[in-house]
C-alpha cells in the first residue's frame, strides 16, 4: 500500500472531479444539472472510499508518520511533503466523511450556477484535505489559506442577504491572522533550515523565539478557530453562507484551528505553550460562559449554532492547553463530534429553512405536530450538542474536563457552568421550535423530511451515537500520537526547568486501555 | 580593451535600434497605412532580441571600456523586459487601428524606450545609466501624452514629464557627488572606492539625490504622485506599457546600482529602501480602498506591489536570497499586471473603453473565462496561494525576515492584507454584483497574452523550480 501515493490522490481527486465538470459539461438544462451534481456527489463520495483505506491500513502503534510522500517543490529544504499521523488522520476522514453531504444538502437549495458551486466545493475539499495531510510547513500554508477563495466566493455568491459584508469579514479577518503565521513560518525555516514538519518537530526553537513564534501561529489559529475576542466574523459568514457552507465553515474550517494548535503551536513551541496556558485558559473560559450566554439570547437559529461552536471550541483550546493526555485526546475527540454535530444541526436548520426561507426562531413552533420524524432526528443532535452521556458530545466534554481538572480547577469549574448553559440554549431552542401548539398557517402543510435529507441526517446520527456508546475506535488511533506529543512536551519542559510544581500525568485511562487491547 | 567582439555583448540593443530607425522610414514613406505593418515589424524585433539575449554568453563581461556590463543578470531581466514591451505591443496592436493612436511613431517610440531599458539594466557606468534612463523617459513622455486631441492624456503627458525632469535633475546632481567624492562614474571604481575608503558625507548626500531619483522611475512613495494621474490619464495601452516593461527595467537598475558600486556603504541605503517600501506598501494598501477607476486602482497596485518588491531588496546581505526574491517579485508582477492588463482592454463595448470598476459587475455571467482569469489575478496579486503571487511574496518577505528586518515585514504583510480589500472588491463586482450588458469580443491578441498570464499564474505552484533557478543563477552573477 505504501507504494501507492495514496494521501495525494485523496488530496487531488476533487480536483480532478473538478476539472471534469469545468472541461466537459455546459449547465444549460435540468438535466446537465443534475449530471452536475451526480459527478460531484460521485467525487465526493469516492474520496471518501479512498480515504477509508486510510483508516484500514491505519498502524495504531507508532507515532511516526504514515503513508508519507515526499517530491522536490521549491527546493531549499522545502518540499511537497504528506502523511497523516494519529492526530491528523481523522480529520482527513471528517473532511471526505462531510463533503458528500454538503453536496447532498445543496442538491436543491441551490439552482443557480450548479457548475460553479460544485466546482468551488470539490477544490474546496482538496484544500481541506490538504491541510490535514501535509507534513511541509508551506505545503500546509498552502493549503491553509487557499481554502479561503473558494469558501470566500460560496458565501458571496450563494450567501444571504447581507453575504458581502459577511464574506469580506471572514476574509479580511482570517487573512490578516494568517500572514503573521507566514512570517513565523518564514522564521522558523531561516532557524531550522527546512519547513520539515517532522524535522521542526525535533528541533529546539530558543526560548525567546518561542513565544514569538506562538503568538504569531495563536494569530491565526485564534481567529480560525475562533476564540473569544476573535470570534465576530463566524457569526455573520455563518448566518449569510448556504447552508453547505455553515457546514464547511463549522465542521472543517474551525477544526483546523485546533489541529494547528496541538500540531503546531503545543508540539513545537512547548515552552511558549507552558507560559501562555493561563492566558489561553482565561480566553477559553471567558468564551465558553459569555458566548453560551450570547447564544442563548440569539432569534436566528444559525446565530445560536454559531456561538455555540464557540463555547464548545473554546472547551477544545483549553483541553488542548492542559497538555495531557486526557484533554488532548478528549480535545481531538470534541472536535471530531463537534464536526459532525453542528454540521448536523446546519444541516437540520436547512432542512426547515429551504420549506419557509426563515431562519427566526420565532417563526416556528410545534413543528414535532407535522414533522415527526425531524422533531425525533433534531432532538439527537440537540442532545448531543448538550453532551448528554451516550452521545458523542459527552464523550469529548468530558475529557476536556477531566483533563483542564488535573491543571486547573476553576477553568475546569467555570467550563462545567458552561455545559449547564449549552443545555439552556439548546434545549430551550429545541422547545420553541419543536414542542408547543402548531399556531402558525404557515407551518401546517409543511412536509416531513424526504428521503434525500433522511439519508444525510440518518447516517450522521447512527454515528453521533455510536461513537457516543462505543469511542474505543477513535482513541486507538490517536492515543499513540497524542501520548508521544505528551512526553516530548514534558521532557522539553523539564529540560527547561518549567515543569515544577505540576505531577507528571500518567497517559489517561482510555489510552491506557487502548495500549492494552 | 575596446574591440568588435563588444559589439556581440550589445547585440539586442543594436537589432532594436536599427529596426527602429527602418521601422521609422517606413513610416515616414507610407503613412498612416503602415501601421499595422510597423507594429508587426516591431513585435517581430523584440522577439529576435530576446532570442540574441538568450544566446549571450552568459558570463561576466564587461565591454566597451567598463561601460556596459553582461552577465546573466543582465540577460534575465532584459529578455523580462522585452517579454513585457513585446505582449503590451501585442496588445496594443489592434488598438492602434480603432483609435486615435494610428501613427507608426507610437510603435517606434516604444521599440526606442525599450532601448533605453536595456541600457538602464546593463548599465556599469552612471553616463551610460544616466543616457539609457533619458531614451526610456523621454519616450515615454511622449506616449503618455500620445493622444492629443484628449486634455487628460496631455495633462497626463505634461504632468509626467514635468515631475521626470525634476527627478532626472536630482539624479544627474547626486551622480556629480558621487563623482566628486569617488572620483569616477565608474561602477567598478566607485565600488573600489568606497570599499577603501568607507563613505563620506558628500557620498551620502549624492547616494540620497540618486535613490530618490530612481525611486521615482519604479514610482514607490514619496516619488508617486505621478503614478495615478498618468496611469488614469494616458491611453490605456500605453499604461499597460508604463505598468510593466518600464518598471522591471527600473527595479533591475536599481538593484544593479545598490549592490553594485554602493554595496560596501549598504547601510547607508538600506534604511532609505525600508523606509521608502514601507511607505509604499502603505500607501499603496489604503489609497487604492477609494478608487472607481480601475486603471487608478492598478496605479496604486503598482505602487505598493514596488514596495513588496523593495522589501526583499533591503535584505542585502545574502544576494543569493535578497536578488533572487526580487527578480522572482518583478516576473510574477509583470506576468500578473499584463493579464490584468489585458482583462481591462476588454473591456469594451461596441467599440468604446469603458474603465469603471462598476464597469465589471456581473462580469462573470457573459465573460465566465475572462472573469475567472481576473479573479486568479486578483487572488495572486493579493498575494493568496496557490497562485504566484504569493510565492513571489513569500520570498521577499522571507528575505527581509531573514535579516531581521521585522518593522518591515510586519507593517509589509500587514497592508497586504489592507490591499486585500480592493482586489477582493473586484471581485466581489465581477460575481456578486448584477451583471451588465456585455463587452465586445475579445480580440485574439489579448486572448493569447490573457491565457499565457492565466496558466504561469495558476500552475506555478505545480512547477516552480524553472523560474526560481533562474532567478537564481541571475541573482549570483550579480555577486
Amino acid at each position: 500500500m505504501s507504494e501507492w501515493p495514496i494521501l495525494s490522490i485523496i488530496t487531488f481527486f476533487p480536483l480532478l472531479g473538478a476539472l471534469l465538470i469545468l472541461l466537459l459539461i455546459k449547465e444549460d438544462s435540468e438535466q446537465s444539472k443534475n449530471n452536475i451534481r451526480n459527478i460531484a456527489l460521485m467525487t465526493t463520495g469516492a474520496t471518501f472510499l479512498i480515504s477509508l483505506l486510510l483508516w484500514v491500513f491505519f498502524d495504531n502503534t507508532t507515532a511516526d508518520m504514515q503513508f508519507v510522500e515526499t517530491a522536490s517543490w521549491l527546493g531549499g529544504n522545502i518540499n511537497y511533503k504528506m502523511g497523516v499521523d494519529g492526530i491528523s488522520m481523522l480529520f482527513v476522514i471528517l473532511t471526505t466523511f462531510l463533503l458528500p453531504f454538503c453536496i447532498l444538502a445543496s442538491w436543491r437549495s441551490v439552482k443557480n450556477n450548479v457548475k460553479e458551486f460544485m466546482i468551488a466545493f470539490l477544490v474546496l475539499e482538496t484544500f481541506l484535505i490538504g491541510v490535514f495531510s501535509s507534513l511541509d510547513l508551506l505545503v500546509f500554508y498552502v493549503f491553509f489559506e487557499g481554502g479561503l477563495i473558494p469558501l470566500y466566493l460560496i458565501i458571496g455568491i450563494w450567501g444571504g442577504k447581507n453575504r458581502v459584508y459577511a464574506s469580506f469579514k471572514f476574509f479580511l479577518f482570517t487573512l490578516a491572522g494568517s500572514v503573521l503565521m507566514l512570517l513565523a513560518i518564514m522564521a522558523m525555516y531561516w532557524d531550522a533550515g527546512t519547513t520539515d514538519i517532522v524535522k521542526l518537530l525535533e528541533h529546539d526553537f530558543p526560548a525567546e523565539m518561542q513565544t514569538w513564534l506562538w503568538l504569531a501561529f495563536f494569530a491565526s489559529f485564534a481567529v480560525k478557530m475562533p476564540m473569544w475576542p476573535f470570534h465576530t466574523w463566524l457569526p455573520d459568514a455563518h448566518v449569510q453562507a448556504p447552508t453547505a457552507g455553515s457546514v464547511i465553515l463549522a465542521g472543517l474550517s474551525l477544526k483546523m484551528g485546533g489541529y494547528g494548535f496541538i500540531r503546531f503551536s503545543l508540539a513545537m513551541f512547548p515552552e511558549a505553550s507552558g507560559e501562555m496556558q493561563t492566558f489561553v485558559f482565561t480566553l477559553s473560559a471567558i468564551a465558553i460562559i459569555y458566548t453560551s450566554l450570547v447564544a442563548m439570547m440569539q432569534k436566528d437559529m444559525k446565530k445560536l449554532i454559531a456561538y455555540s461552536s464557540v463555547a464548545h471550541m473554546a472547551f477544545v483550546t483549553a483541553g488542548i492547553f492542559s497538555a495531557n493526555s486526557l484533554g488532548i485526546e478528549g480535545a481531538i475527540f470534541q472536535m471530531l463530534s463537534h464536526g459532525i454535530v453542528s454540521s448536523a444541526l446546519f444541516l437540520c436548520v436547512g432542512v426547515i429553512y429551504d420549506r419557509m426561507h426563515t431562519r427566526e426562531i420565532s417563526a416556528y413552533g410545534g413543528l414535532v405536530h407535522t414533522m415527526p420524524f425531524y422533531a425525533f432526528i433534531f432532538m439527537v443532535f440537540t442532545l448531543a450538542n448538550v453532551g448528554l452521556p451516550g452521545t458523542s458530545g459527552f464523550v469529548g466534554e468530558v475529557l476536556t474536563l477531566a483533563g483542564m481538572f488535573q491543571v486547573n480547577t476553576w477553568v475546569a469549574f467555570f467550563a462545567t457552568t458552561g455545559v449547564i448553559l449549552s443545555a439552556g440554549y439548546a434545549l430551550w431552542l429545541y422547545r420553541r421550535v419543536i414542542f408547543g401548539e402548531l399556531e402558525k398557517e404557515s407551518l401546517r402543510d409543511i412536509l416531513d423530511m424526504s428521503r434525500r435529507e433522511k439519508y444525510i441526517l440518518v447516517p450522521m446520527a447512527a454515528i453521533t451515537i455510536l461513537f457516543g456508546l462505543y469511542p474505543q475506535p477513535i482513541f486507538n488511533v490517536t492515543s499513540v500520537s497524542v501520548d508521544n506529543l505528551i512526553e516530548n512536551y514534558q521532557a522539553d519542559m523539564q529540560r527547561a526547568g518549567l515543569l515544577s510544581d505540576q505531577p507528571r500525568i500518567k497517559a489517561s485511562a482510555a489510552s491506557a486501555s487502548a495500549a492494552t487491547d | 580593451m575596446s574591440s568588435e567582439n563588444d559589439f556581440l555583448y550589445i547585440l539586442p540593443e543594436l537589432t532594436l535600434i536599427i529596426g527602429a530607425l527602418v521601422a521609422l522610414l517606413i513610416a515616414g514613406f507610407k503613412g498612416k497605412k503602415s501601421v499595422g505593418f510597423v507594429a508587426n515589424f516591431g513585435l517581430g524585433l523584440m522577439v529576435l532580441a530576446a532570442i540574441i539575449s538568450f544566446f549571450l554568453p552568459a558570463e561576466v563581461v564587461r565591454v566597451f571600456n567598463g561601460l556596459v556590463i553582461n552577465d546573466s543578470y543582465s540577460i534575465y531581466m532584459k529578455i523580462l523586459t522585452l517579454f513585457g514591451a513585446a505582449a503590451t505591443l501585442l496588445m496594443i496592436k489592434n488598438f492602434l487601428q480603432s483609435r486615435k493612436l494610428d501613427q507608426p511613431e507610437f510603435i517606434v517610440l516604444l521599440i526606442f524606450a525599450t532601448v533605453g531599458m536595456m541600457f538602464m539594466i546593463s548599465a556599469n557606468n552612471l553616463l551610460t545609466l544616466y543616457l539609457g534612463i533619458e531614451l526610456q523617459s523621454l519616450s515615454l513622455y511622449i506616449l503618455a501624452a500620445f493622444n492629443r486631441s484628449s486634455t487628460k492624456a496631455t495633462e497626463s503627458g505634461l504632468k509626467y514629464f514635468i515631475l521626470g525632469a525634476l527627478s532626472s535633475g536630482m539624479l544627474l546632481f547626486g551622480m556629480s557627488y558621487i563623482y566628486g567624492f569617488t572620483g569616477s562614474t565608474s561602477f567598478d571604481l566607485i565600488a573600489q572606492n568606497l570599499s577603501e575608503n568607507g563613505s563620506s558625507m558628500g557620498v551620502i548626500f549624492g547616494l540620497t539625490l540618486m535613490s530618490a531619483g530612481l525611486m521615482f522611475k519604479i514610482s514607490a512613495v514619496p516619488f508617486h504622485m505621478w503614478t495615478p494621474d498618468v496611469y488614469e490619464g494616458a491611453p490605456t495601452p500605453v499604461t499597460a506599457f508604463f505598468a510593466t516593461a518600464p518598471k522591471v527595467a527600473a527595479m533591475a537598475m536599481i538593484i544593479r546600482v545598490l549592490y553594485s558600486p554602493f554595496i560596501d556603504i549598504s547601510a547607508d541605503w538600506q534604511q532609505i529602501v525600508v523606509f521608502v517600501a514601507i511607505a509604499s506598501m502603505v500607501l499603496g494598501g489604503f489609497a487604492g480602498i477609494a478608487q472607481n477607476n480601475i486603471k487608478r486602482l492598478m496605479a496604486y497596485s503598482s505602487i505598493a506591489h514596488m514596495g513588496y518588491a523593495l522589501v526583499g531588496l533591503a535584505a542585502f546581505s545574502e544576494a543569493g536570497t535578497s536578488v533572487k526574491a526580487v527578480i522572482l517579485y518583478m516576473s510574477v508582477y509583470l506576468i500578473t499586471t499584463l493579464g490584468v492588463f489585458a482583462c481591462i482592454l476588454a473591456m469594451k463595448r461596441s467599440g468604446d473603453s469603458f474603465e469603471k470598476i462598476s464597469d465589471l459587475a456581473g462580469m462573470w455571467r457573459n465573460h465566465p473565462i475572462i472573469a475567472i482569469s481576473l479573479t486568479i489575478f486578483m487572488f495572486s496579486l493579493t498575494g493568496m496561494p496557490p497562485f504566484a503571487g504569493f510565492f513571489a511574496k513569500f520570498y521577499v518577505f522571507s528575505a527581509a525576515v531573514n535579516e531581521g528586518l521585522w518593522l518591515l515585514a510586519v507593517v509589509g504583510v500587514l497592508a497586504s492584507v489592507v490591499g486585500a480589500y480592493y482586489y477582493l472588491r473586484i471581485i466581489k463586482v465581477i460575481y456578486f454584483d448584477e451583471s451588465k450588458e456585455p463587452f465586445d469580443k475579445m480580440a485574439i491578441e489579448l486572448k493569447i497574452v490573457l491565457g499565457f498570464a492565466t496558466i504561469f499564474t495558476l500552475i506555478f505552484t505545480f512547477f516552480p523550480s524553472t523560474l526560481l533557478e533562474l532567478a537564481q543563477n541571475a541573482a549570483q552573477s550579480l555577486n
